[in-house]
């Protein structure tokens, strides 16, 4: 199996290819338009500024590839921020895969959410095998709200989306590297599609 | 529900652990690896290791390490020590840390929070403050608390937030080492006047001072070092004590 971690300069992407090679399968670091497209799984990471992050996938021009793609393609954070239609941060026109603009927490609760909280109602095979109200590990200011294609939420003040899928399209607003056997499970269930 | 985070600290010098360490399951009791995956195995939320290494080498020392961490670690983890710039940040970053922290190089030039949190975003920028009380005043110091500054704990903290800090670690230096408990008013005032987590440090001596400090102290998370690594406190049972008391953890 080819696995492409999309690789834009955005943060802390070692920790994904590490999680994937602890699950035993290999995964390359890539910007390459053909390598992406071929590849049977895909995982478009995000750590950092939303509007920076944007500018940076528009330089290379893969802005227009992502939602181009067909095989899985797993949005992780800022990742999954960036395939809605918005975000709040900075002001930024997403990828418009996901129908749903992304907002900041309001101030009833400290911001960002930082650690450890639980996630329920799944709608999907990504979460085959996860107990209900596992704890997952979290760190982001803003949020996707829930939607017509939320297919897992969780309670911060408010409930909102903790993951997402249309057709091909996963995102999760949470660390599956970070998530100890949680994560790990979750993460080999996409691998697994 | 969001929980309480359990944080143990490893101080590393060189690459190695320096605080003696006494578990006995450890095949090399200077492996800061080793001992990390223990703690994710026994329930440590998220671990902060403390660079105190003076050498030519530390960077790369120091890359290299977290890069065997983040290979064999499923939980996130903050780096510290000697950081004072958007290299040594990315450095750390590119290699598989999930959050820095900034301390003296904050105070000598506060602008670095605005332009770390600005260009790697807030969520991974933890802003450590040492502070104690000199004449009733909480006075932030350098140093590991041997030199004052003539900053304020409250306004100094406030600040740090105002320039995109995602967090604060706060260590009383009043309490560290005296095993007898956080510095609770301060952190339960931090919390209320920030609206960041506050990670509470020194002090921690027993299971009950974990319980009081999320209580009293409405700290997001706790962190100690001596009292895991010398299995005074057990991670398990301490999240069992603090769930019975009503807190919530992950479990």
């Amino acid at each position: 199996m080819k696995i492409v971690i999309i690789n834009y300069g955005a943060g802390n992407i070692q920790s994904i290819k590490f999680a994937i090679e602890r699950l035993g399968y290999q995964a390359v670091l890539s910007d390459n338009v053909d390598e992406i497209k071929n590849a049977d799984k895909v995982i478009f990471p995000g750590v950092g500024e939303a509007s920076s992050a944007m500018n940076k996938l528009r330089e290379s021009g893969l802005d227009k590839l992502v939602p181009t793609l067909k095989q899985p393609v797993l949005g992780i954070c800022l990742g999954m921020q960036l395939m809605c239609n918005s975000t709040e941060e900075g002001d930024t026109k997403g990828l418009g895969i996901f129908d749903v603009d992304v907002i900041r927490f309001t101030n009833e609760v400290k911001v960002p959410q930082i650690g450890w909280n639980q996630i329920r109602d799944f709608k999907s095979h990504l979460f085959e095998g996860v107990t209900n109200e596992s704890y997952i590990y979290l760190v982001h200011s803003f949020y996707a709200p829930v939607c017509n294609e939320t297919i897992c939420v969780t309670d911060y003040g408010v409930n909102y989306s903790t993951a997402l899928q249309k057709n091909n399209f996963y995102g999760t607003q949470f660390h599956p590297e970070k998530s100890s056997d949680v994560g790990e499970k979750i993460l080999r269930n996409f691998l697994n599609l | 529900m969001l929980t309480k985070r359990i944080v143990p600290c490893l101080d590393i010098k060189n690459g190695r652990t320096v605080k003696g360490v006494n578990f006995v399951d450890l095949r090399d009791a200077g492996d800061p690896v080793e001992l990390a995956a223990i703690y994710a195995k026994t329930g440590a939320d998220e671990l902060v290791f403390l660079d105190i290494s003076a050498t030519e080498e530390r960077r790369k020392t120091l890359a290299d390490l977290v890069r065997n961490v983040a290979k064999e670690v499923n939980i996130p983890f903050t780096v510290g020590g000697g950081i004072s710039s958007v290299e040594d940040v990315d450095i750390l970053l590119q290699n598989g840390a999930d959050k820095v922290s900034v301390n003296s190089s904050a105070v000598k030039r506060p602008e670095l929070i605005n332009k770390l949190s600005s260009k790697f975003g807030s969520q991974c920028i933890t802003v450590a403050i040492d502070a104690k009380q000199i004449d009733g005043e909480w006075i932030v110091h350098l140093v590991g608390g041997k030199v004052p500054t003539e900053l304020n704990l409250f306004d100094w903290a406030k600040e740090v937030e105002q320039r995109g800090a995602g967090e604060i670690l706060f260590t009383s230096m009043d309490n560290d080492g005296t095993k007898d408990g956080f510095a609770n008013k301060a952190l339960a005032r931090l919390s209320t006047e920030l609206n960041i987590p506050i990670i509470a440090s020194g002090g921690a001596g027993n299971m009950q001072h974990f319980v009081d400090t999320f209580k009293e102290g409405k700290a997001d998370a706790a962190l100690a070092a001596s009292v895991f690594h010398f299995k005074e406190i057990g991670i398990p049972k301490l999240k069992e004590k603090l769930k019975v008391a009503g807190i919530p953890v992950r479990l």
